[in-house]
């Protein structure tokens, strides 16, 4: 029996927990190099890093094999303009998408000059990027010499929403060619491809370990790192790690304003395993963070996050046209080519239908018509884009299970049937991060950042990209690095927070202290935003911190884990909180609306807005909005040595 | 009807069974258990048993470890009762649900 509850009332009694209980025990292990992350871009940065022959450890808290956002997978290579089929100079097509307040400019230089080399090096690693066994011919975009399947994502602009930016003719693209921007990939194949290199470049992976907390020299704040703690989330067991340099890779934070196990995947877009934990440690540890003050509502699929299938207007969705209840064709964008990859209807098209929904001119539900479309577009969709793209193949698997033809089958959508998302309920995921220049390195010494950890993430390729960027210049920093003692009084002071929880014998629960923390943020950071509101909702948090977190108890390594992110999206939250307070005026680009400051982005206001702890103290300041100066010019004089595959066209 | 022993046990979280094995095919080699990133399962303390989920409420359905499974049959899954999506043939118009 698989069950629990089966073999509780068989055996009369629960089952032992299964792995040896080491608390208290303690591994010492040395690297030059520390990644804190086994996803996209820290499998990244772990290979860049070993291939400069350092001393390479990454931890992660899953397994890296499989975890992160792109554990299971990746349908798009996005923004890939040094690509072969690519009509856009690379500089140009960053330019382009830096053209967006608050975006990170260092980040989309490095991605598009050094994506197309990444994925061509995913390739030799023995992930799949071409249709090699010829199962999409005649596809539209599909290049028939590279076998390179291009998306219709892009193809005009950067944008999912028709008409909301204005058509550009690139200069190196003055006959308006389609862009061919963006790749169609067998994602599902490249995390264990991932893994499999870094063991053979000698990675030691340290699976299952949860890191904790950064360690400082002399473990004074703002100091240089010198290495982290962390445990195994199964064992229990407490590790130290010196490092040379250390990069943080750890993605963002998630479920801070809903949690709901009911509500199948009690997060919103990102896994369980996002709360925060690399930028909390960086926080502590003296680090500046910014755009901490941006969030955005939660998207609230059937069950968040391809639990079920919304279609039309998810990412994979590309050319499935979309029909109403008696068959009549919908003014809904496509993501296809007739539509330039657009996603998003426009305001006057969302009026349109709505509105139509009422009056009866639309009948509910909607449905994606496969049936309609051209075989090898329709298998392009259905078994390439949903069967790679992160948690769907389960999804298609499932309805071809259970008798689904995606050629005779309307697909059901539940777009306006599911109701949209509160907005109470929102999201820090792809807002705010910590800074970094040039070289990827944070405001501390010997600590970098890459992917989705940094602020303004974009997709898998850029986490890709960063991350491959940042282990290079990590390894570089710690070839020259002195190796510095560790604080015994630094480590002591986490292990006591660490355990805290299992050294009791009943208390708090940590999914009851998550909901305290999301209703807070519910209540006093959410659609209103006053000065007394977020005050309030300080006090709250701090009142949780105070008075909740000594009341946590777990019973066991896993939910000691789950208790420690509660510890970090307590803190994210106060971090959001105190951003949100800085920032006295609202902001479109940003999500963010006070009340009390309405003006929208005057322009006193246009500067990311930077926050961090010194000895303990909130302290605020500026940056420019384009801190990085001139894209292509610093990533040159940064990247002498560079030799990729990407040549100046 | 013989007297079953009854014991007190709190509710089954929602969902509790996201995935079912089939006893026959599944050896219990637990790669499941090693690939799942949220470390929903505990192998079964009977070795060549299915793993258990002790988690399961924590399911992100991200579908690795039923598509990692290197049994074909061994492990299929569940999908929670508000989960189950539903379509139409486009030609009789009946409706269908997982």
């Amino acid at each position: 029996m698989s069950n629990w509850n089966e073999y509780l009332k068989q055996q009369g009694h629960a089952p032992d927990w299964p792995y040896p209980v080491r608390y208290d025990s303690e591994q010492e292990i040395d690297a030059d190099v520390l990644v804190i992350g086994g996803g996209i871009a820290g499998c990244w940065a772990a290979i860049s890093a070993a291939r400069e022959g350092l001393n390479v450890v990454l931890a992660e808290k899953g397994d890296t094999i499989r975890s992160g956002a792109g554990g299971p997978g990746c349908d798009h290579w996005c923004n890939a303009p040094a690509n072969p089929l690519s009509n856009v100079d690379p500089d140009e097509w960053a330019e382009h998408m830096a053209d967006r307040p608050y975006c990170n400019g260092i980040g989309l230089q490095i991605q598009c000059r050094e994506d197309w080399d990444t994925l061509l090096e995913m390739e030799q690693m023995g992930g799949k990027i071409r249709d090699t066994k010829d199962e999409y011919k005649g596809a539209i975009g599909r290049d028939a010499k590279s076998k390179l399947m291009i998306s219709p994502r892009y193809t005009r602009v950067h944008s999912y929403v028709p008409g909301m930016i204005k058509p550009v003719t690139f200069k190196s693209n003055p006959e308006n060619k389609l862009n061919n921007m963006v790749i169609r990939v067998w994602g599902s194949t490249f995390k264990p491809a991932l893994k499999k290199e870094c063991k053979r470049l000698g990675v030691k992976i340290f699976d299952r370990v949860m890191m904790t907390g950064l360690l400082t020299e002399k473990g004074v704040q703002g100091a240089k790192v010198v290495g982290a703690t962390g445990f195994n989330n199964r064992t229990g067991e407490f590790m130290i790690f010196k490092s040379k340099a250390t990069i943080l890779a750890a993605a963002g934070g998630g479920s801070m304003w809903l949690l709901s196990t009911e509500l199948g995947g009690y997060s919103n877009m990102m896994s369980r395993t996002s709360t925060g934990d690399g930028t909390v440690m960086a926080w502590k540890a003296g680090a500046e963070l910014t755009k901490m003050e941006s969030t955005g509502m939660i998207g609230i699929a059937t069950g968040l996050k391809h639990k079920w299938y919304t279609g039309a207007g998810d990412a994979s969705y590309e050319n499935v046209p979309l029909v109403d209840a008696n068959g009549k064709r919908l003014p809904l964008p496509i993501q296809g080519w007739e539509d330039a990859g657009a996603m998003v209807p426009g305001a006057e098209v969302e009026k349109e239908i709505r509105e139509g929904i009422k009056s009866g001119k639309y009948a509910l539900p909607f449905y994606g018509d496969f049936p309609a479309m051209a075989d090898v577009e329709r298998r392009a969709t259905w078994k390439l884009m949903l069967g790679e793209e992160s948690t769907t193949k389960v999804i298609i698997d499932t309805f071809n299970k259970a008798g689904y033809d995606e050629s005779r089958d309307l697909l059901q959508s539940y777009k306006y049937i599911e109701g949209g998302s509160l907005p109470q309920w929102r999201d820090a995921g792809y807002g705010g991060g910590i800074v970094v220049d040039w070289n990827l390195k944070t405001t501390l010494d010997g600590l970098y950042a890459a992917g989705t950890q940094m602020f303004s993430p974009e997709d898998h390729s850029y986490c890709a990209a960063t991350g491959r960027y940042a282990g290079r210049k990590a390894a570089q920093y710690a070839r020259q690095a002195k190796a510095s003692k560790i604080s015994r009084e630094q480590v002591e002071g986490e292990k006591t927070r660490l355990y805290a929880p299992v050294k009791r014998n009943s208390g708090m629960d940590w999914k009851e202290l998550h909901a305290g923390i999301a209703r807070a943020m519910q209540y006093y950071v959410s659609e209103y935003k006053t000065e007394n509101l977020l005050k309030m909702g300080l006090g709250a948090l701090q009142k949780i911190e105070a008075e909740s977190i000594p009341l946590l108890y777990a019973m066991d390594p896993h939910k000691l884990m789950r208790s420690l992110e509660d510890s970090s999206l307590l803190t994210y939250a106060q971090i959001i909180v105190q951003a949100s307070l800085v920032r006295k005026a609202s902001s479109m680009p940003l999500s963010f609306q006070r009340i009390d400051y309405p003006a929208l982005d005057p322009p006193e206001w246009n500067h990311f807005l930077t926050i961090k702890l010194v000895e303990g103290k909130v302290k605020t300041g500026k940056l420019p909005l384009t801190f990085w100066g001139n894209m292509k010019k610093q990533y040159e004089a940064y990247n002498k040595d560079y030799a990729g595959v990407y040549k100046k066209k | 009807m013989a007297k079953e022993k009854v014991i007190a046990v709190p509710n089954l979280t929602t969902p509790s069974n996201p995935v079912t094995f089939n006893e026959d095919i599944c050896n219990g080699c637990n790669h499941c258990v090693e690939v799942c990133q949220i470390d929903v399962y505990i192998p079964n303390p009977e070795k060549g048993k299915p793993p258990m989920i002790l988690h399961p409420d924590e399911c992100w359905y991200c579908g690795c470890c039923v598509n990692d499974c290197p049994r074909p049959g061994a492990i299929k899954f569940n999908w929670a009762l508000q989960h189950r999506g539903y379509w139409k043939n486009k030609a009789t118009g009946k409706v269908h649900q997982i």
